[in-house]
Parts: structure tokens; sequence; C-alpha cells
């Protein structure tokens, strides 16, 4: 499996990381490398096989915890805010979203 | 003082032998001595660790309102700059967090802190905890003090090397595909990834959440122990952990090892290993045997797709995890840019190094639509064969032994162009979170070139307690894990 320069762009989009014009073909043929690596598991016969999302899952039964729906946190928005790039009455101010 | 165990030092500081203060004085001055070569620890807060010392004496001395002292009280231990600490910086390793000040700290150091223990600092590691050579830190590699120009392993690359080095007794550390054991073996060290669901991982920077564990590195299985009896446990605030009576992970330290079963699998001692490790792995074996252990061969037939499904799954949930770094909030935040997309796009190529964003771009490539089904629904039905393997296997034997890694420490920077070549490093490692079972590694020795080689213990699900006893057994016979580098001669 071997990514094209479109391909790359747009997973750099949804990842939302940059990557320049310059680096592009080496990001590229670093991640074929790793495709290739990956592209091993397409021959593995896992036909009535589950897939497997919890650590535990194929051994023991594991359900998710649920707790009641009540609020059980502090505000604590000045503590969180003071580390923040740009703030401004309590809230995190970015570049204009809408025109 | 720098070569005791932790009960040692227990019983030094209850004894008033010495105190805290001078036992966390004589780690900071090692640290000062040998951090600028050896770069084990990216943040060290001197007066903040004398602090907690004297905090440590007074409870000892029965004053303070923090309860009786335990075993750790007063014991300084270095964490794993992956674990959110509010007194001191938080970086895993990260331009992204270079500056990052925690409003909260991690459950493990909630619980260390309540045990009274000394934090000596915050160790270095490979960014975001992806690596397994400590190169891809953005504060510099670190070096193995058994050869300055080797790495240490990773990710817990500085915890590794501080343990080894002796400027601390002991240190915390992850292991997500091998990140606390395969620095333990490159480093001469014992290190510890539990059961997946023991150690809560609330406060531990999220890099792969099914496969991500917090564990303990130190001088002997014995130390190990001590440590998860304080660091283990249940915490409603990480919703994977898990609600079990409490242990004492101490408890089967003098085994009896007659007729205990140590499957050896044959996927594990083929080739592309170093001739060296495996003839002391099979000395370490032969010891067990001649304690009455009985060896048995078994297979862990899908042992070859276990580095393809780990990196597929560990960089989709990367991929994932690492979305929250977007400059709105907290890290690192790009200087110019031209609208939102932007400030997310050179915020995030900016913070991250290579490595990292290239397990981001994998992991979005294989959870994107059109490849979902084919690379990421497809490797975790591969993960369910591996974790069916260490099922079948359980049943044949008590506990599985083998290499921890195919090498010893190689030199820093010879892997450095070809990430699959470093990928397959890790390819005795990564089965053990795959299927959330406990992985062990204790030294056994030292390759012809005098670096450690490690030999891994895995037990079934819950079975640390056996899984320290058989090393502990071990280290009582042998010397492998008492011995100091050249390079941090004491």
């Amino acid at each position: 499996m071997s990514l094209t320069p479109d391909q790359l762009q747009r997973i750099a989009l949804l990842a939302r990381i940059d990557v320049a014009p310059g680096e592009a073909a080496a990001v590229t043929e670093r991640l074929n490398r790793v495709l290739g690596l990956i592209d091993q598991l397409q021959s593995v016969d896992t036909r009535g096989i589950e897939p497997m999302s919890h650590a535990l899952d194929a051994q023991l039964s594991v359900q998710q915890r649920l707790r009641p729906d009540e609020v059980s946190e502090a505000d604590r928005r000045d503590e969180y805010q003071e580390g923040a790039p740009a703030v401004e009455r309590g809230l995190y101010l970015v570049p204009k979203v809408i025109e | 003082m720098l070569n005791s165990s932790l009960s040692e030092l227990s019983a030094a500081l209850a004894a008033k032998k010495i105190s805290s203060v001078e036992l966390t004085r004589l780690f900071l001055d090692r640290i000062r001595g040998l951090n600028g070569r050896l770069n084990a620890f990216i943040t060290v807060d001197e007066e903040h660790s004398l602090g907690q010392a004297r905090v440590a004496d007074g409870r000892r001395a029965g004053k303070g309102s923090a309860g009786e002292a335990g075993p750790l009280t007063g014991i300084p231990i270095a964490h794993k700059d992956i674990y959110c600490t509010r007194g001191i910086r938080t970086t895993c390793g990260s331009k992204m967090l270079a500056n990052f000040a925690s409003p909260y700290d991690a459950h493990v150091i909630e619980k260390f802190d309540r045990a009274g223990a000394v934090m000596l600092g915050k160790t270095n590691m490979d960014e975001f905890a992806m690596g397994s050579s400590n190169e891809t830190s953005h504060f510099g590699p670190v070096r193995n003090p058994w050869d300055a120009s080797r790495v240490p392993g990773g990710s817990s690359g500085g915890s590794a090397a501080a343990v080894a080095a002796r400027m601390a007794p002991a240190a915390t550390g992850t292991d997500t595909g091998g990140s606390i054991r395969q620095p333990a073996a490159l480093t001469g060290i014992s290190g510890l990834k539990p059961t997946y669901g023991l150690v809560s991982r609330y406060g531990m920077i999220a890099f792969a959440s099914s496969l991500d564990q917090g564990g303990p590195l130190g001088k002997s299985a014995a130390d190990l122990a001590m440590l998860m009896n304080a660091m283990a446990g249940f915490d409603a605030r990480d919703s994977t952990s898990l609600e079990r009576p409490a242990e004492d992970y101490a408890r089967e330290l003098a085994m009896d090892l007659r007729g205990l079963r140590i499957g050896l699998p044959k996927e594990f001692f083929a080739e592309g290993v170093d001739a060296d490790v495996l003839a002391r792995v099979r000395e370490a074996v032969r010891w067990f045997e001649s304690q009455g252990a009985k060896a048995v061969e078994i297979a862990l037939p899908n042992t070859g797709l276990a580095v393809p499904v780990y990196y597929v799954l560990a960089p989709a949930e990367a991929s994932s995890n690492l979305s929250r770094f977007d400059g709105v909030r907290y890290g690192h935040r790009a200087k110019d840019y031209a609208d939102l997309n932007d400030m997310y796009r050179r915020t995030r190529a900016e913070g991250f190094g290579t490595e990292v964003k290239r397990r981001i771009l994998i992991g979005t490539y294989v959870l994107s639509h059109g490849y979902y089904d084919a690379y990421y629904l497809k490797a975790q039905k591969v993960r369910r064969l591996i974790a069916k393997d260490f099922a079948e296997a359980f049943a044949r034997c008590d506990l599985i032994m083998g290499p921890t890694s195919p090498s010893t420490a190689f030199a820093i920077g010879a892997k450095a162009d070809d990430p699959v070549q470093m990928y397959l490093n890790d390819i005795f490692t990564i089965p053990a979170p795959l299927a959330g079972i406990p992985g062990l590694s204790i030294p056994c020795g030292f390759d012809a070139g005098g670096l450690p080689v490690g030999l891994q213990v895995m037990g079934n699900y819950f079975s640390e307690a056996k899984m320290l006893g058989a090393a502990h057994r071990y280290q009582q016979a042998t010397d492998w894990h008492l011995r100091v580098p050249r390079e941090a001669a004491l």
C-alpha cells in the first residue's frame, strides 16, 4: 500500500497537522514503510473472529462501569485557565471562525 | 545507601539511622553529578523534594496530620514525566507540553504522596511515550549508564537509567508496547507491566488507552512488589480501573519453585535473536529447572502478527488521544496563523516531533473512511487471536519466559533512519499489552560486550505475585541485579 500525495494531504488535513511541501516526500516514504509492515494483516484469516476493543475482553467479562448522572466535579475553571494561551471573561480566545 | 533495597532504606529510616532529608540529599547529589551526562531527568526541583522529605521526617517522628508512617514514607522516587504533577511541570518529553503546569496530580502521584514518598524529579522519556530508545524526547536522548554511546531503551528510558545509575532507588514508568520492560532489560534493572486495569491511568497522559499501563521500575522484584503495593488499586476516575480486593504483591516472594511449569514459546527462541541474549536466557531457565521447575515448549503462533497489530491499534488510539493538543486551552500554540484551522495545523506541526506526527498520521489513516475495516477492525480481530494464544498457553504452563528484547542496547542513532527497524525491537514485549496480561523483565546476565540482558516473565491475568516470587527466588541466588555500571561507579 503506497500513499499518493493527495492521500497524504487528506490525512494531514484530518489530523490537523501541517505537512510542508518540502517534507511531503520524506514523510510519505516513511509512512509507506509502516504501511508495508501493517499490510501483513491482510492475509490473516479472521472469519468468525470478534474484534477486541478492551484489553481483558478475551478472557474476562468486562462491563463499562457507570455512575449516577450527577454533577461530581467542582468548578475550577480559573485554575485550569491559568496556563491558557489566551483567555477573556472565562472564554478561550481563538482566531475568528465565522465571518 | 545508594545500593540499598527499598526495605533496607525503609528500615534505616524507621530506625533513625538516616533521615529522609539526608537520603533525599544523597540522591539529589548523585543526580547533580550524573545527569549532565546521562540526561535521565527533565526536571528536578531540589527545594520541592527536600520540603517533602521534611514532611516525611515529621511523619516518621509522629508529627503532622498525614497519619502513621508506612514503608515508603521518606523514600525518594523518580517519576516518568508522563504523570501529571501539580507542583512540577509535566512535559511528556514534548515541546507541546514543555511548560505545562498541570492543575492536578495523577492518581499514581497521589498514592505515592499519601504513602509519604518523596518525588525526586520527572524523568526523561520518548515523546508522548512513543519510542523504544528514548531518542525521540524533545529534551534530548537519555544515555545508557552501561555505555553512554548507547540507548537505555524506551519509552521509560529516563526512569530506567536513573535506577540503573543509582540516581534514584526506584522509579515509575508506563508500558504500552514494552516501555517499562525493554528499558529495564537494556539497563540491567527490574520492571513490571501489571495486568491492564490494576494501576489507574488518571493523570497519566494517554498514548494508547487500551494498552497503556503504569508500573514500577526498581533494583529487584522485592522492590517492585513494595512499589506495586503503593501504586495499584481501584480509582473511580479511570473508567477501566478494576475493582478487586486489595492484595499484597509481596505475598509469594518465598515461593516454592518445585513443579512450576515454565512455558518457553518457540517463536521467542528463533532466528533474529542475539546469540548471547538467548544463551543468558537459557541459563536462567536452567537455573529454575535446577530448583524443580519444569520447562515446557509452547507455541504462540500469532507472535509474528503482534508488531503489525500494534502499529495499527496504538497509532489509531494515539491519533484520537493526541487530538486534544490543539493550542487552544494549554500547551504550545503557534505564533503566526491565518485562521483557526491554520492555528491547529501549525501548532501541531511545531509542537510534535517526527515520530509522534508519523504515528498520528498512520492512526488517522487506519481509522479513516474506506480503510477502517481493512486496518483497524482487522487489527482488533487479530488482537483476539493473540490473546487466545496466551489463554491456550496458560492451560499448559504457569509462567512464560523468554528474552525481553532481541538484542542488547544499540548505539544512539543506529536505528534512526528506519522506523520499522525500531518497531521490530518490540516483538517480544508487544504481545503482553495486546492480551492485557502482565509482563516483567529482570536482569539475567551480560553479553560479550558487557551489556545487560533481560529475562522476560509473563503470567496470566492477575498473577503478578507469582511472577515476582519466581523473580525474587532467582535474585536471591544470582547477583545480576546488584551490578552497577562503571559509568556510574559508586
